[in-house]
């Protein structure tokens, strides 16, 4: 856990390989156009794990239950009524677990176990309408990415995102410097919990349909998944596991879906044994050792 | 008010099953939760596998279900041995974080596994002739079987209890629970320990899947959709505590058959609320200790 990007001592300004994912999105669009819809949930998972690297990576809380918000976002969504809470992984997961209940019991609402059809978006002010090869749906969501990414950025370079940091490794003496803990812990999980209901909304509006799944413990799973397969704390973690795990899962999952779960979770005991930067935890090895430097 | 009466006694006496089984299942996770420190989310893999050993047992092998029982016990005792020397003890030090991952990973690989060998149909569980049935109790009739379920965890709750409470075996681990450093450095073998102990638990697990594979599905994603009633049996009671678990999974098993039986349309809602309130009020489970 050592490769944080941020801190106090970081140097803020943006550097020229951080445009590396938006020119890779933008050549994405024009080259592949035929993948676009997979490209915007990518690009929504993206956003997903950016707010969860937030929280996990950052502030070191570590939750199951953040498929509560991008759930509660996605139903928002679609029926416009909001509520959210705070507190420790087992009241997260009961928390999630209560919305997906509240989903599944209300079925005037949500339509149950059938899901949530007939969403209806209205063009992106007025102007841009939803063409059925998702070409607008992929901009604006890229568009939004770059909203959060930006937000979530400036937000870790800040002494904010130090004193996040400082809470992580050791909340006493954060204490004893008189920091709020409390309220910072509580000022980043509203704004995590704020990004991740976005990716939700936008799930809702690229595919004009919610289902229950967007709730349930195993999306929660997975999501934390994806990040900890790009990398923990470092912003571009968040990016590049998303990528990997949802084309894989494209690729892969439709042939071999009992096969697909064994790679996910023997990947997942791997990383956790022997690699636990993650993608960008390799690639930074690798690099050290090409340099010949640490 | 006759037929009232009648459903309380049936809820209660549901409920009570549905509980000791949870309890069985859980009291595991409750120890190795407290005693080593460890999150292990997988623990329901645990019980499904013991699950499938004794359907398995029974239907291809002809096994009686008494030996298929222990069969359950035995078989995933040993393999969670294995399991806890090769990959959980690495762990050990490892954070919170690494560990509900690790834990998570097995969940997936072992849903992939029974899904790959069993098909994702529930397994049926052929009782033995004596286990089906009523039985009359005070001029009642009970499902015999359920009977048999509350009996025979009582006994292994008593068994339990006299372990860990009166033998050197329990004073070690308790010891180990309260302050792992002092019992290390008088001469307690800590680590042979904590196998030991994950193994009964495990076991436990293993035979508690067994014996409620017909009130809990036996089927892949089992593992999963009863993770939250294991660990809220277990935050609720309260970690490392054996009494904490039994009073919480009799809660959970009552309140579940009640809502189940009076308040279908609001599905397990009152019990995730009821969760929540509990911890909000007593972070460390209604008997746990103070952190």
């Amino acid at each position: 856990m050592s490769a944080h990007a941020g801190g106090y001592s970081a140097d803020p300004r943006i550097r020229w390989i951080e445009s590396l994912p938006w020119i890779v999105a933008i050549v994405a669009f024009f080259a592949l156009p035929e993948y676009l819809s997979l490209g915007a949930r990518i690009l929504i998972y993206i956003l997903y794990a950016l707010s969860l690297d937030l929280i996990v990576g950052y502030a070191g809380i570590i939750t199951l239950g953040h498929s509560a918000y991008f759930g509660l976002g996605a139903y928002v969504a679609g029926i416009l009524a909001a509520k959210a809470g705070i507190g420790d992984p087992v009241v997260q997961l009961g928390a999630a677990s209560v919305l997906l209940e509240i989903a599944n019991k209300a079925t005037t609402l949500t339509g149950g176990a059938d899901g949530l059809s007939g969403v209806v978006v209205a063009p992106i002010l007025g102007l841009f309408r939803f063409d059925i090869f998702g070409k607008t749906a992929y901009l604006y969501c890229l568009l939004v990415l770059l909203l959060g990414w930006w937000l979530v950025r400036k937000m870790i370079y800040s002494p904010f995102g130090t004193s996040l940091t400082g809470v992580r490794e050791n909340s006493l003496r954060m204490h004893a410097i008189g920091a709020p803990v409390y309220w910072r812990l509580v000022l980043v999980y509203t704004l995590s919990a704020t990004i991740a209901g976005a990716a939700g909304g936008l799930i809702t509006q690229t595919n004009q349909f919610v289902g229950l799944n967007v709730l349930s413990f195993e999306s929660a799973g997975e999501l934390l998944v994806m990040l900890i397969l790009g990398g923990v704390g470092r912003i571009y973690g968040a990016f590049v596991g998303p990528v990997v795990y949802l084309i894989a899962q494209d690729f892969l999952a439709k042939q071999f879906p009992e096969y697909w779960y064994f790679g996910i979770g023997t990947m997942l005991v791997l990383v956790v044994m022997f690699a636990r930067g993650g993608i960008l935890g390799i690639l930074d090895g690798a690099l050290v050792k090409l340099r010949g430097r640490p | 008010m006759e037929a009232f009466f009648a459903s309380l006694v049936s809820v209660a006496f549901h409920g009570a099953a549905l509980g000791m089984i949870l309890y069985v299942i859980s009291v595991g996770l409750s120890v190795t939760m407290g005693l080593m420190g460890f999150a292990n989310l997988a623990h329901g893999v645990f019980a499904m596998a013991g699950g499938y050993v004794l359907t398995t047992a029974i239907s291809r092998f002809g096994v009686p279900f008494p030996l298929a029982l222990v069969l359950a016990f035995a078989f995933v005792a040993a393999a969670s041995v294995v399991l806890e020397r090769l990959l959980y003890s690495r762990l050990y030090a490892a954070s919170d974080l690494e560990q509900v991952l690790f834990t998570i990973g097995l969940i997936f690989i072992a849903v992939a596994v029974a899904r790959f060998i069993y098909g994702t149909l529930q397994q049926p569980v052929a009782l033995p002739d004596y286990l089906k049935g009523q039985f009359p109790l005070l001029g009642r009739d009970f499902p015999a079987y359920r009977v048999f379920i509350i009996v025979f965890s009582a006994v292994m709750v008593a068994l339990l209890w006299f372990g860990v409470e009166r033998t050197r075996w329990g004073a070690m681990v308790r010891a180990t629970v309260d302050n792992r450093a002092m019992a290390q450095s008088v001469g307690i073998n800590t680590k042979r320990l904590f196998t030991l102990t994950f193994a009964l638990g495990s076991g436990l697990a293993g035979l508690g899947g067994g014996l409620g594979a017909e009130i809990i599905a036996i089927q892949p994603s089992y593992p999963f959709e009863n993770l939250v009633y294991f660990l809220v049996v277990v935050s609720v009671g309260g970690l490392g505590s054996l009494r904490g678990p039994f009073v919480a999974a009799l809660l959970i098993g009552i309140a579940d058959t009640a809502c189940k039986y009076w308040l279908p349309q609001y599905g397990a809602f009152p019990i995730y609320v009821a969760t929540i309130a509990i911890l909000l009020w007593r972070p460390s489970g209604l008997f746990g200790r103070h952190a």
